[in-house]
């Protein structure tokens, strides 16, 4: 299948007082129709900044690198996302081809206006329908994804509704403009897991009924365990290890893969020690040198190569590929 | 063992809104919930969003309102009736009864040093007679809590989430109390610190002799840590057990339906949640 979207060597940072922050750094992938990718990572990881991107959606303090490059294959031809400025040209990617569910529903409504009003809204402005024709489509979208009574939810506020409901609210309206790509920030991070359960059953059952890619950003490896096709797994902006979900799970090819899943609680093993990454995640200020996870990494000899210089991206099995030198790929 | 805190048929009722004829609307937050925290237990106290488990950890330390029934507070040197204490026994059950925080940014006045974070629970409580006293038991704790010396002096913004968590625990237990709440103390962290947080919260209750009530959304964690679990919903404890009992043979609808909504690390292991409807 074609590539939805191409993301390549995106390396973004950020102007502060304190200097230039970086937040991405060379960071590559590509994402096809109809595929779930997982963006996994910790705070500070990069994950939201790098789904921003997709959209320009980062604050005007953000400066990309020249060689920073996000092409997006949409029906009506490609689109250089990142050369794109008036808000107009803008619209293709924020709202048209890719929209994004966050992570609070709640701040993510306004509040004085009704859920009905707001889903109009976004048809009318992407879209050649009237408001009768938006109102039926916005009616049948809040249907689809398990509200009952969509036309009485249609004409209420986002207070009157539960958690749950407001974020399935939120993801009729993203997918009501029929998007090309769904970008979820941490989609069910907020939701009591019954209410999680149901929400991962409506995204995997909208994948197959549309047929549109989606970038899945989490810090749950259990949730991309559930819904991903294939994961990167990012530590302060660099992707350390991506490949088909159940390879980068089940064989982890880096020590930070294995030291997320090892620190996980698992019910299926209430003896196995909890064991915790080393130290803490550094500040964005100190980034360290080589690569980025040897400060924390229990597995490297103090003077390794790790520190100096970096590690390129390497293939270990077919499509799975981790930050490593070629001596240390697993065998 | 005897229990360090019994709750009896305890009801937590909210008013909603006013009205002039008949009874207004209640809200029951904590409904008749009985219980019994053994001394030295790592008691876990599980539910959703809204099950009341907050409530319920609040009335213990006196910070929410009781419609009926009682708390009973007895560690072996002191008794107390929770619900009728009088001024002095209030000011000396706050200091054997403390909280841990969920959010370990909101937690740390961002104006104060470490050193006087820490320091503040023993100056208000008059708990210390000199500044030499209390900058012994600071240090005490902070050793315990893996902080060194130099972090005293920084403020909290310098620290990581992880670290400031450690400040937090630091501070609930420099009045060496008897009974520590955790509520949600590891909800905002990332997964590779929690870990660390959890081990650290185990390794003191063995060595300074606490009983924790361990209050989470996340079963996982709780079947890691604790050694007794109560499952609540809608105000109501569902069922409680010894952890291993309660997730080897989970006796109530609910805690099943809550057990299959975790989705497994395993992508071949298929994510089938039971929907739970009361009856």
């Amino acid at each position: 299948m074609s590539s939805l979207i191409d993301v390549e060597n995106l390396t973004l940072k950020f102007r502060t007082d304190e200097g230039l922050i970086t937040a991405v750094d060379d960071v590559s992938f590509s994402l096809k129709k109809g595929e779930i990718l997982g963006l996994v990572g910790e705070s500070g990881s990069g994950k939201s900044v790098t789904a921003k991107a997709l959209m320009h959606l980062n604050s005007k303090n953000a400066v990309y690198t020249p060689e920073s490059k996000i092409t997006l294959h949409s029906d009506s031809g490609e689109v250089d996302v990142l050369s794109l400025r008036t808000p107009k040209e803008l619209n293709v990617v924020r709202g048209g081809a890719i929209s994004m569910i966050f992570q609070e529903p709640m701040a993510s409504f306004a509040p004085a206006i009704t859920i009905g009003k707001q889903m109009v809204e976004q048809l009318l402005l992407h879209s050649d329908m009237n408001k009768k024709q938006a109102k039926a489509i916005s009616v049948e979208m809040l249907d689809r994804v398990g509200i009952k009574e969509p036309a009485k939810r249609f004409d209420q506020y986002a207070f009157e509704l539960s958690g749950g409901m407001r974020q399935r609210a939120m993801i009729a309206m993203a997918l009501s403009t029929k998007p090309a790509l769904l970008i979820a920030d941490e989609p069910t991070t907020a939701l009591d897991v019954t209410i999680q359960a149901q929400v991962i059953d409506l995204m995997k059952d909208l994948v197959a009924e549309f047929g549109m890619g989606i970038i899945f950003i989490t810090h749950d490896l259990g949730v991309v365990a559930q819904t991903a096709d294939r994961v990167n797994v990012m530590y302060l902006g660099r992707i350390l290890e991506s490949g088909p979900v159940r390879d980068v799970i089940r064989t982890p090819a880096h020590a930070y893969t294995r030291g997320l899943i090892n620190a996980l609680p698992k019910l299926e093993d209430l003896d196995a020690p909890l064991m915790p990454i080393p130290g803490d995640i550094p500040s964005p200020l100190e980034r360290p040198s080589g690569c980025v996870f040897h400060t924390r990494n229990p597995e490297l000899e103090p003077g390794s190569r790790y520190e100096r210089e970096r590690p390129p991206l390497i293939e270990v099995s077919p499509g799975h590929f981790a930050a490593l030198f070629p001596e240390d790929v697993p065998q | 063992m005897n229990p360090i805190i019994s709750i009896d048929d305890l009801s937590i009722h909210f008013p909603l809104g006013k009205s002039f004829l008949g009874k207004a609307p209640v809200l029951k937050a904590v409904d008749q919930v009985s219980l019994k925290i053994e001394k030295g237990a790592f008691f876990g106290l599980v539910g959703e969003s809204g099950s009341g488990k907050t409530t319920l950890g609040r009335s213990i330390l006196r910070a929410a309102p009781i419609s009926g029934g009682s708390i009973r507070y007895d560690d072996g040197e002191v008794s107390y009736d929770v619900g009728n204490l009088t001024k002095s026994e209030l000011k000396d059950y706050r200091s054997r009864a403390q909280l841990i925080f969920q959010d370990p940014y909101a937690a740390l006045s961002p104006r104060m040093t470490v050193r006087d974070i820490i320091a503040e629970p023993l100056e208000v409580m008059g708990l210390t007679k000199s500044r030499e006293e209390t900058d012994e038991r600071v240090r005490e704790i902070a050793a315990k809590c893996r902080l060194n010396l130099e972090h005293l002096r920084r403020f909290p913004h310098a620290f990581s989430g992880g670290q400031r968590q450690r400040i937090s625990i630091a501070r609930a237990l420099v009045c060496r109390p008897k009974f520590v709440i955790a509520d949600e103390a590891v909800a905002a962290l990332d997964v590779s610190i929690q870990a660390d947080i959890l081990n650290l919260l185990k390794s003191l209750q063995e060595e300074l002799d606490l009983t924790l009530l361990f209050i989470s959304h996340d079963l996982s964690v709780v079947a890691h840590v604790c050694d007794h679990v109560a499952v609540m919903y809608h105000g109501v404890i569902m069922e409680q057990a010894p952890t291993r009992e309660l997730f080897a043979n989970p006796g109530h609808a609910y805690t099943r339906s809550l057990l299959s909504a975790i989705p497994s690390l395993d992508p071949d292991h298929k994510l089938e949640a039971q929907v739970y409807t009361p009856d």
